[in-house]
């Protein structure tokens, strides 16, 4: 396994914690092919009641911003608070916002 | 025989069988083909170990004569233990052989727990609720990687066809009854095995369909005996390695 031309390629794996909430990141997995992807990801990431759904992406399909961007990309976001949810008042009987 | 002693018989025999099964998978903890798939034989390893230990508790609790699920596991000899010798099998190393094994065995004990969890006997049928959601999976990975060990390279092809062909001979076992299983049936607790053989070889039989691989020559020698205790020799040694360290340390607790 030390070649790394005989590595099997990387899964990024995304578990869903319950209904209706956004997927997130969970860590990633080596398999020869999705389903093995999602096989895997659920013995390495799914044995302790994390979620509800899972998915697996082919980490090489992901297209990643380099650290050079960080200014352009995020600074811009620092002195605008109004984007936030929570800059506004809560309406009352709201639970949750996120 | 007693009800209630076939029940006994029936519960140590799904028990022997998950946990020697269970055994052999966890002799890949740390030696796995690669980290994701070794955590996989161990899970599934840690699934078969809590099925047997809720039948053994379940057989102790019947038998009621101060025997705890430990002692079922750990104290008893080969020549009582009732699993099929198909669990028992080595597989000297071989992934292939170690996946055939469990495929063959998973794709019956699905079949069983699916008719199980309709037992008129209340815990036998919620220890099978819960252990066929297991095996589900166990059946899937299991067949998942025949599928690609068959439909693979020419190497792995060959290898997985000399996996089946070296494990079929224990199939025919995995269907054999007695009269636990006639009173069991009678009693509505247990199943028709001979019932589930047609449905086994349809399952077993879409996957290596895919995979690629044919069933060997039915006529060939055919394994008999595990449910009277009658093992190949592997077997002891298995209980050498298991029981070693609760029979020199009785007072040992985990």
């Amino acid at each position: 396994m030390s070649d790394n031309n005989h590595q099997w390629p990387i899964w990024e794996v995304f578990i869903q914690p319950k209904n209706g909430s956004a997927h997130e990141h969970a860590g990633s997995v080596h398999a020869p092919d999705g389903e093995m992807a999602l096989l895997n990801a659920r013995d390495v990431y799914g044995r302790r009641l994390e979620g509800v759904n899972m998915w697996v992406v082919p980490a090489l399909a992901i297209v990643a911003s380099t650290p050079d961007d960080v200014g352009p990309f995020f600074d811009p976001a620092n002195d605008k608070m109004y984007r936030w949810p929570n800059y506004f008042k809560t309406p009352e009987g709201i639970k949750q916002i996120s | 025989m007693s009800s209630k002693n076939a029940l006994i018989e029936y519960c140590l025999r799904i028990a022997d069988n998950s946990s020697i099964l269970a055994h052999r998978l966890s002799e890949w903890s740390g030696h796995g083909p690669i980290l994701e798939e070794d955590i996989a034989m161990s899970n599934m390893a840690l699934d078969l170990i809590g099925q047997a230990r809720g039948f053994y508790a379940y057989a102790a609790t019947l038998e009621n004569k101060g025997r705890s699920e430990d002692d079922l596991a750990f104290r008893r000899d080969a020549r009582e233990f009732v699993n099929r010798n198909l669990v028992e099998q080595p597989d000297h190393k071989d992934f292939g052989t170690a996946i055939m094994r469990s495929f063959l065995y998973s794709c019956l004990s699905y079949l069983q727990f699916r008719t199980l969890m309709n037992s008129n006997d209340e815990t036998v049928s919620g220890l099978s609720a819960k252990a066929i959601k297991e095996v589900i999976y166990h059946v899937r990975h299991c067949g998942d990687w025949i599928v690609r060990l068959g439909d693979g390279t020419e190497e792995s092809h060959q290898r997985i066809t000399d996996s089946l062909n070296d494990l079929w001979m224990y199939t025919n076992e995995l269907f054999e009854q007695n009269e636990v299983d006639a009173i069991l049936l009678n009693d509505g607790v247990g199943v028709d095995l001979t019932l589930l053989q047609q449905d086994w070889l349809n399952l077993v039989k879409e996957i290596f369909s895919q995979a690629q691989l044919t069933i060997p020559d039915v006529g060939g020698y055919q394994s008999s005996g595990g449910i009277k205790g009658l093992h190949t020799e592997h077997l002891g040694f298995i209980l050498a390695e298991m029981q070693f360290l609760p029979r020199a340390y009785p007072d040992a607790i985990w």
